[in-house]
C-alpha cells in the first residue's frame, strides 16, 4: 500500500512540474540556507580554534592589571612583574609545561641596505615552548646567553624575508636601533592569525639583554604559561592567582590587581558568538520552512478539490479513509522531502563556493544534513494532515457527483 | 423462492430538517434473488439512484433495514461499508470515473491494490479482465486516447476484476451512442448469464432496460411497478 502510494506521489508531482516546483521552493530555500550557514559557519569555528591552539592551546597569560591614581589622576599599571615571579610559579606551580617572562618594545632593524620596523621580544626559550613554535635554522638562546643578557638574537620569518631575502641569517650580525645582535636562529613561518596581524614580525632576544639595553629596567610586563594539556588549565589559573596574591602582599578581601587570562576564552567568546549568528539563522530558516509548509497546505487543498471526483471513485471502489488519507500525505511529505534534498543540494553547493571565497575550510555536517532531511520530511507530514484528512473525510456521493 | 440475496425492508431516506425535508425515499421494500439483472427506472429525482446508493453502500438510510446476504449494513461503520464495497460490490458510472494520466490496466488494477492483492497477480487478473471485454490492445493507453465506449468498457473491466457478487451501474450507457450502448449492455448481459453476477442497474431508457429480466418502477420516492419477464 505505502508502494503503490508513493508511486502515485510521485505521478501526481510529476503531473504538475512547474506547480509542485514553485510549491517546494519555500522549502529548498529554508533547508538551503540552514545547510549553507551551519556548514561555512563549522568551517570558520574550526579555522579560529585551530589558530587558537596554534596560538599556543593551553596558555595562560599573566599581566599586571591597570590602576587610577586617585580621582581623575592617570591611569598607570600596577606593580609590574619580575623574573623572580616568573621564576617563583615555575618552582611552585605544578603541571607547567613552560612559563616566559617576556616584555616587549619597538626597533628598527637595519641590515646592509635594509631596514624594517619590528617588534621586539625579551623572553626565554620557554617562549618558543609556550607559542608552540619552532626553528626553521639554527639554535636557541644557551643558558649562559639568557643569564648574561647576550647581544644575540632569533628572527621571525618576515624578517628573515626582508633583511635577508633567501641568504642564510644565522651568524651575521644586524642592528636593532643602535645596538649589535648576532643571529642565532631562524623561527618558523607562522603566517597571520585570524584577527590580521603578521605573527613572523618579531625578533626575540634574551630577556635580560632587552631589561638592560633596550628599557633599562628589570621589568617584566606579561609572563606566558603553558600548561600541561593533561591538565585542566583552570587548576593552574587558580594555582597561579593564589601564587601571585601571596607575593603581592594582598590581603584577603583586596581585589586581584593582575590577570591570569585562559585563551579558551576567547575561543569560547568565538564559538558562542558564532552560536548565535547560527540560532539566529535557525529561527529564519525556521519561519521559511513554516511559510513552505502553509505554501504546502495551501496547494494540497487545490489538489484534494481537483481531485474530488478521483476520491470519490477511490471510496467507491472499497478505499478506506485511511488509504486516502496515506495518499495525500505521502503526496505532501514527498513533495517536501525532495525540496529537501534540492535544498541540501543547493545548501552544499552554495556552501562550498562560499567557503572557498572567504578562506574558510568546508565541514561537511552529516547530522545537520540529517536533520534538514527528518525536517523537511516532518513539514510535509504535518501541513499535509489537514488536507489528507479533508480528502479521507469526503462523502463518497458528494464527491462522486462533484463537477 | 429462497432466501434473498439483497433484502430491503421499509427503506427511507431524508434529506434536510423539518419543513425543508425532502423524501426520496419512502418506504421502499425489494427483494434482488441472486444472479437477477434488474432495472430500476424513473424519472429524475424520482429516489432510483439513491436507492441504487444505498445498495452500493455509499449511502445509507434514515429508516429501514437493508440485508446483504445476512449482514446488516445500516450497522456498519464507514469503513466497514467500504469493505462491504471492496469486497462484494462493483461500481459502473455514467461518466466513466476512469483516473486521468492513468493506463487503462492501471485503473483496471485499482479495485486489487485495495484488496491487495500482490502485483503480479494483480496485473494478470487486469489482463483477464481487459480482455473479458476486448480490450487487452489498449492496456497501455490512457482514458484520454480511447473512445467513450472503450472508456466505459474499461470501467466494466474494473467493476468486474475483484469478483464481485453484485454489479451496480448508474445509468452505464447515458454518455454513449446506441450502438456504444448496446455494445455494454451485451457485455452486461453476457456477466450476468456467464459468471452469474447479479446486476442492477438504473437506467431511463426502456430499450436498455429490455435487456434485464425485471424492471422496477420508481416515482416521487416509491416503487410504483415491479415486472419480471416470465420468459426467463
Amino acid at each position: 500500500m505505502l508502494k503503490e502510494a508513493i508511486i502515485l506521489a510521485i505521478r501526481a508531482i510529476r503531473r504538475n512540474v512547474l506547480r509542485s516546483a514553485l510549491t517546494i521552493l519555500g522549502i529548498v530555500i529554508g533547508v538551503a540556507a540552514v545547510i549553507n550557514m551551519v556548514t561555512v559557519g563549522s568551517g570558520a569555528t574550526t579555522q579560529v580554534t585551530n589558530e587558537i591552539s596554534e596560538l599556543g592551546g593551553n596558555m595562560l597569560v599573566i599581566r599586571p592589571g591597570q590602576r587610577r591614581h586617585g580621582p581623575g589622576g592617570a591611569r598607570g599599571v600596577e606593580d609590574r612583574f619580575s623574573i623572580a615571579d616568573a621564576q617563583s610559579i615555575i618552582t611552585n606551580v605544578a603541571g607547567l609545561t613552560a612559563v616566559a617572562p617576556v616584555s616587549q618594545t619597538g626597533r628598527q632593524a637595519i641590515y646592509g641596505g635594509a631596514n624594517w620596523s619590528t617588534t621586539i621580544i625579551g623572553s626565554t626559550n620557554g617562549y618558543l615552548t609556550v607559542r608552540n613554535w619552532y626553528l626553521a635554522a639554527g639554535r636557541v638562546f644557551t643558558s649562559g646567553e639568557e643569564k648574561a643578557g647576550a647581544d644575540v638574537c632569533i628572527l621571525g620569518n618576515t624578517l628573515q624575508r626582508e633583511l635577508f631575502d633567501e641568504q642564510s641569517a644565522i651568524g651575521r650580525n644586524i642592528r636593532l636601533g643602535k645596538l649589535s645582535f648576532r643571529v642565532v636562529g631562524v623561527l618558523a613561518p607562522k603566517g597571520q592569525s585570524s584577527f590580521g596581524t603578521d605573527q613572523d614580525d618579531l625578533v626575540i632576544i634574551p630577556l635580560r639583554t632587552l631589561q638592560r639595553r633596550m628599557a633599562g629596567n628589570t621589568d617584566v610586563q606579561t609572563i606566558l604559561v603553558a600548561v600541561n594539556p593533561a591538565i585542566e588549565t583552570s587548576q593552574a589559573q587558580r594555582d597561579i592567582t593564589a601564587l601571585m596574591r601571596e607575593r603581592r602582599g594582598l590581603r584577603t578581601d583586596d581585589a586581584n590587581d593582575f590577570h591570569v587570562r585562559d585563551l579558551t576564552e576567547i575561543s569560547d567568546t568565538l564559538s558562542g558568538t558564532t552560536a548565535i549568528l547560527t540560532a539566529l539563522l535557525s529561527a529564519v530558516a525556521g519561519v521559511s520552512l513554516l511559510v513552505g509548509g502553509i505554501g504546502i497546505m495551501n496547494i494540497m487543498m487545490v489538489s484534494v478539490t481537483e481531485r474530488t471526483r478521483e476520491i470519490g471513485t477511490r471510496l467507491a471502489i472499497g478505499a478506506l479513509e485511511r488509504d486516502v488519507l496515506l495518499q495525500f500525505l505521502v503526496e505532501a511529505t514527498v513533495l517536501t522531502s525532495l525540496g529537501g534534498v534540492l535544498g541540501i543540494a543547493v545548501g552544499l553547493s552554495t556552501a562550498v563556493l562560499f567557503c572557498d571565497l572567504i578562506g574558510v575550510p568546508f565541514m561537511f555536517r552529516a547530522d545537520i544534513v540529517g536533520a534538514s532531511l527528518l525536517v523537511s520530511s516532518g513539514v510535509g507530514i504535518v501541513f499535509g494532515f489537514f488536507p489528507a484528512k479533508k480528502a479521507a473525510s469526503l462523502d463518497p456521493i458528494e464527491a462522486l457527483r462533484y463537477e | 423462492m429462497s432466501t434473498p440475496f439483497i433484502s430491503l425492508a421499509g427503506i427511507s431516506k431524508i434529506y434536510g430538517e423539518g419543513a425543508a425535508a425532502v423524501r426520496a425515499l419512502d418506504d421502499v421494500s425489494l427483494n434482488v434473488q441472486q444472479g437477477e439483472f434488474v432495472a430500476m427506472m424513473g424519472s429524475s429525482g424520482s429516489g432510483k439512484s439513491t436507492c441504487l446508493n444505498i445498495l452500493g453502500c455509499i449511502d445509507v438510510p434514515t429508516t429501514g433495514s437493508y440485508l446483504f446476504e445476512d449482514v446488516r449494513i445500516e450497522s456498519l461503520t464507514r469503513n466497514q461499508r467500504a469493505i462491504v464495497r471492496r469486497h462484494f460490490i462493483g461500481f459502473i458510472f455514467q461518466g466513466f470515473n476512469l483516473l486521468n494520466r492513468t493506463s487503462a490496466i492501471e485503473n483496471v488494477e485499482l479495485p486489487l491494490i485495495y484488496q491487495q492483492v500482490p502485483s503480479k497477480k494483480r496485473r494478470l487478473l487486469a489482463q483477464q479482465a481487459l480482455a473479458s471485454v476486448g480490450l487487452e490492445k489498449w492496456a497501455n493507453h490512457r482514458p484520454s486516447e480511447l473512445s467513450g465506449g472503450q472508456q466505459q468498457r474499461v470501467a466494466v473491466a474494473r467493476a468486474i476484476v475483484g469478483k464481485p457478487r453484485v454489479l451496480l451501474a448508474d445509468e452505464p450507457t447515458g454518455n454513449l451512442d446506441s450502438a456504444r450502448s448496446m455494445e455494454i449492455m451485451e457485455m452486461l448481459t453476457g456477466f450476468n448469464r456467464e459468471e452469474g453476477i447479479t446486476i442492477i442497474m438504473v437506467t431511463h431508457e426502456q430499450e436498455m432496460a429490455h435487456y434485464a429480466q425485471r424492471r422496477i418502477v420508481f416515482q416521487d420516492g416509491c416503487v410504483i411497478s415491479d415486472s419480471a419477464d416470465q420468459a426467463s
